[in-house]
């Protein structure tokens, strides 16, 4: 499983790379952690508002900071 | 019945005088401080539920299919509910561009998303009653409708970056969000405001607190009166790098209007500080060539003035 967190290293896309981390040690998955920040391929993945969250390369949420158990649900619904 | 509180505790249990300088400061200072928190933390949870309804994604669906005029009205009003920060500047313009949104039609919201915002809102609310706060929202909509509308028909598509018009993001699908979602995104946004601008309300209300109580009366009718005709393009040129200091700029200005600062003068620049922002302007290089940005800077300026001057005549 690949998740990417997208953003311009602004505070919210911290605090959300912060709790994807940690919903993935909770849930002890193998996954591949990226941390998108070039806006040109942010944009082409059509998201319009960061920080935005993409699992396997499918955007899942964009413009909120997710709490943990959120990204919990987004990676096991998969 | 806050007022007369905040009055006993400072003139009776304090025991200073209301017509000394420290008195009538520190009263001013108390009584706004937590009005403006209190409306801030109510309005922005407020606004920021209503906005979880009009993600950028929905609002750039609206819009292609609209005819310029009606779009960019359409744009500038959905400006003011759409989440906005700088940081997400980039992405929004290729997203309506890439979607076929009119050039003009981009920049109304672009202009109006910043300008028209709920802290704006709520301390023009707070400090000024609600007439200047919906003057503020009228003319704030107006220029953003008409200078985007005017860089619609000046055909500037051609300095937009090149690789802007080759990107094709495609769509993501429209999240479904429950009630505890929205209250969740909701009381993030109002921590983060929070966060960001308690210390400029502050120390905003604290010098606009110190002016009320220490300087003179009419100290600016002279300078920045209705008869002073720089006063408008000055305020628009001092108010571009105050950027994000909207809320620590609106309570001085209040004070700055009680010592004599004409209502024109006074919008252009808090117009000017929300909706002009260098930090913004170097995000959005990346997209727009320096021609393009020159003409959105000039636009929305003379916008801005031209609201100031028509004020400043019409009160």
């Amino acid at each position: 499983m690949k998740v990417q967190v997208l953003g311009k290293g602004c505070a919210k896309c911290k605090t959300l790379e912060e709790h994807v981390r940690e919903a993935i040690a909770e849930l002890g998955i193998e996954a591949e952690f990226e941390k998108v920040s070039d806006v040109e391929t942010i944009a082409r993945m059509g998201v319009m508002t960061t920080p935005a969250l993409a699992v396997d390369g499918i955007v899942k949420s964009s413009g909120r900071v997710l709490t943990k158990d959120q990204v919990v649900d987004y990676l096991k619904k998969g | 019945m806050w007022r007369s509180f905040v009055d006993a505790f400072v003139y009776g249990s304090l025991g200073l005088p209301p017509e000394s300088g420290l008195g009538s400061a520190l009263d001013f200072f108390i009584y706004d401080t937590v009005k403006i928190f209190f409306l801030l933390v109510v309005v922005i949870f407020a606004v920021s539920t209503l906005r979880s309804f009009f993600p950028p994604e929905k609002t750039k669906k609206l819009l292609e299919k609209l005819p310029e005029f009606v779009g960019n009205m359409l744009a500038a009003t959905l400006g003011i509910v759409t989440p906005f920060c700088s940081c997400s500047a980039v992405p929004l313009f290729i997203g309506f561009i890439e979607a076929g949104v009119p050039l003009g039609v981009t920049f109304s919201f672009l202009v109006s998303s910043p300008m028209v915002n709920e802290v704006a809102l709520v301390l023009l609310w707070g400090l000024f009653g609600w007439k200047i706060a919906l003057l503020y929202v009228a003319s704030g909509l107006v220029v953003a409708i008409a200078s985007g509308f005017a860089i619609g028909r000046m055909r500037l598509e051609r300095w937009v970056e090149d690789y802007v018009w080759a990107i094709r993001g495609g769509a993501i699908p429209v999240e479904r969000l429950g009630w505890k979602d929205r209250f969740l995104y909701a009381l993030g946004y109002v921590g983060e405001i929070l966060g960001k601008v308690w210390p400029y309300v502050l120390v905003g209300i604290a010098i606009g607190g110190f002016m009320h109580g220490y300087a003179p009366a009419g100290l600016l009718a002279k300078y920045a009166g209705p008869g002073a005709w720089y006063a408008v393009p000055l305020a628009v040129l001092i108010g571009v790098p105050l950027y994000s200091n909207a809320a620590g700029v609106i309570p001085i200005v209040r004070v700055l209007m009680e010592k004599g600062m004409a209502l024109g003068t006074a919008l252009s620049f808090m117009m000017a500080v929300t909706a002009l922002s260098l930090p913004e302007a170097i995000i959005l290089r990346k997209v727009l060539k320096p021609k393009l940005l020159a003409a959105y800077f000039g636009v929305v300026a003379l916008g801005i003035m031209l609201t100031g001057f028509l004020f400043n005549a019409i009160v």
